[in-house]
């Protein structure tokens, strides 16, 4: 077996500032790979690195395609590149209205990547668009609304349902719960860990909370201003914290 | 070609000096060489603002010869304030003949319609446009409708159409109608109705597209097919009347609705001036 996404020495300038640097791993078909750290320290950069959407200054990223094998993402022509990044995986954002279109109907929302790709039914798109709704716990008289009327947490769920209606096998999340309140963001772990699993998705996802790496990621990568300082499974980076960064980290969730 | 027209010596033949037109025409043969592709062009300054026309007019200048034929129309009619000043610009300073008569022009600009009379081999068809970009609605970055159109992404329109039959049960876009040029670009055909779309499929006549204010020329040569996009189980229609014209008794040209007093009577009548008289005077010589 390869590794779905492979990153060498990742590395990115904004100017003199370093954001990301020299940040290497693998990610494996089927496994949530975490990135937990503070504001600043870089992870929402290495995520648009990974995904094709910034340039990295040094480094490469490697996507093994259903489509082509294994490509270089960065050295995919720019067709290709969106190709990829509209069938084969899906980037959720923290603010879903940068993942949405905000003045089309959800249905329309959820139906974009199928018309997309060339489906010309409208009435099997409005039909898949609503086995998504369910599936994602909304209710299927939400269809024509608009995401502007939605809560921000259906936004959220529907922006999940956006992304994987094309069956993608890697998605990547940035901080898909922030922003919500507690009881909204334990509906979406739990929603995002079932598809996780039936889907058999692989995912990287950037989060600061600590509470969503424990139940979504398999292993973990904690970034201290740009560089990676520990790399391991998640229950042992967060029961057994080596790095003091991490042990800080850990020791700063709140107790209920 | 150099020579000031014999009616007002201080113009240059056809309003536009020599460089501006040969520019124009290095545009106008991109644009037939990639059909529905916007090409950029050095718009100028005309006597007439922005949005009467200004693109259209320019096109017209650069292609226009002292031999040509020229009608103008306005909402199909030969006889609106823009199109009886255009007509009156081009027989002052190039001093071409004018027309009326939709057959016997060779060049035909047009703003929010395509004529009734089929066109034929060797007429050119110049449209006005407003907003070239058939996108611009959907995505507000020039820089990200250009990679939409070079990558031919042309999922957001058909998520426009989806929404429209959404909201309203049927795709409720009446005129500008998106079109696919060629089976590549999608194309503004410009706000004619989409009664006039499939007037534009495989016609044996020119179309160029010209707009002022956004400085783009646009072109479907002859014989190129033009695809209104739709969905598989809804296809495209054209508008249909349940009355024919009042004066002519046309039932299958484009009607305008009118109404004619203060109780609210209506007329329907159509639109395309010249199609219209041609029949009355046709059934008038039968009587």
């Amino acid at each position: 077996m390869s590794p779905l996404l492979s990153a060498r020495g990742i590395t990115r300038y904004f100017g003199d500032r370093i954001a990301c640097r020299d940040v290497d791993f693998d990610l494996w078909p089927g496994e949530v790979l975490g990135v937990v750290g503070e504001s600043g320290s870089g992870k929402t950069t290495l995520l648009n690195c990974l995904a094709g959407r910034l340039a990295p200054d040094a480094g490469a990223v490697t996507y093994d395609s259903m489509a082509y094998g294994p490509v270089e993402v960065h050295a995919l022509s720019e067709a290709r590149r969106r190709l990829l990044s509209r069938t084969e995986w899906g980037f959720v954002s923290q603010d879903p209205r940068e993942g949405l279109r905000m003045g089309v109907s959800a249905g329309a929302n959820i139906g974009e990547r199928l018309m997309a790709v060339g489906a010309r039914h409208y009435g099997d798109i409005r039909h898949t668009a609503l086995d998504w709704l369910e599936r994602v716990e909304i209710a299927r008289d939400r269809l024509d609304d608009r995401p502007s009327a939605y809560s921000g947490g259906m936004r959220q769920r529907l922006q999940i349902a956006r992304n994987l209606v094309s069956s993608p096998r890697l998605v990547f999340m940035d901080e898909p719960t922030g922003g919500l309140d507690v009881s909204v963001q334990a509906r979406i772990l739990d929603l995002l860990r079932g598809l996780v699993n039936t889907l058999h998705l692989s995912a990287v996802l950037v989060t600061h909370d600590l509470g969503v790496a424990r139940l979504l990621t398999h292993r973990l990568m904690v970034m201290q201003g740009g560089a990676v300082v520990e790399h391991g499974l998640t229950d042992q980076v967060l029961d057994d914290p080596r790095h003091a960064y991490t042990q800080m980290l850990v020791a700063s969730i709140l107790p209920v | 070609m150099a020579d000031a027209s014999p009616q007002d010596g201080g113009y240059n033949y056809a309003y536009l000096d020599e460089q501006t037109k040969r520019m124009i025409r290095r545009a106008i043969l991109k644009a037939v060489a990639v059909p529905g592709y916007q090409v950029p062009f050095g718009g100028r300054e005309m006597p007439l603002p922005y949005g009467w026309g200004t693109g259209g007019i320019q096109v017209t200048a650069a292609i226009i010869g002292r031999d040509d034929t020229l009608k103008v129309i306005d909402q199909g009619a030969d006889d609106t304030t823009n199109a009886v000043s255009i007509r009156r610009f081009f027989a002052k300073v190039a001093g071409v003949a004018t027309t009326t008569r939709t057959e016997e022009a060779t060049v035909i600009q047009t703003r929010h319609r395509v004529p009734e009379t089929p066109l034929r081999d060797g007429q050119i068809l110049v449209f006005q446009v407003p907003i070239p970009e058939p996108l611009r609605m959907l995505e507000p970055r020039e820089t990200e409708t250009r990679t939409l159109h070079a990558l031919a992404e042309y999922g957001v329109m058909q998520v426009s159409l989806y929404e429209s039959i959404a909201r309203h049960g049927r795709i409720s876009k009446a005129y500008n109608y998106p079109v696919l040029v060629n089976g590549r670009y999608i194309m503004s055909p410009s706000p004619i109705p989409k009664f006039d779309n499939p007037k534009l499929d495989r016609s044996p006549a020119l179309q160029l597209y010209g707009a002022g204010r956004e400085k783009r020329i646009y072109a479907v040569p002859p014989y190129t097919p033009v695809k209104s996009l739709d969905f598989e189980d809804h296809p495209f229609e054209i508008e249909q009347w349940s009355e024919c014209c009042a004066l002519c008794g046309s039932s299958d040209s484009f009607l305008d609705e009118m109404i004619v007093d203060d109780s609210g009577q209506r007329l329907f009548v159509c639109s395309d001036t010249d199609y219209c008289e041609r029949r009355q005077a046709a059934a008038e010589a039968a009587e």
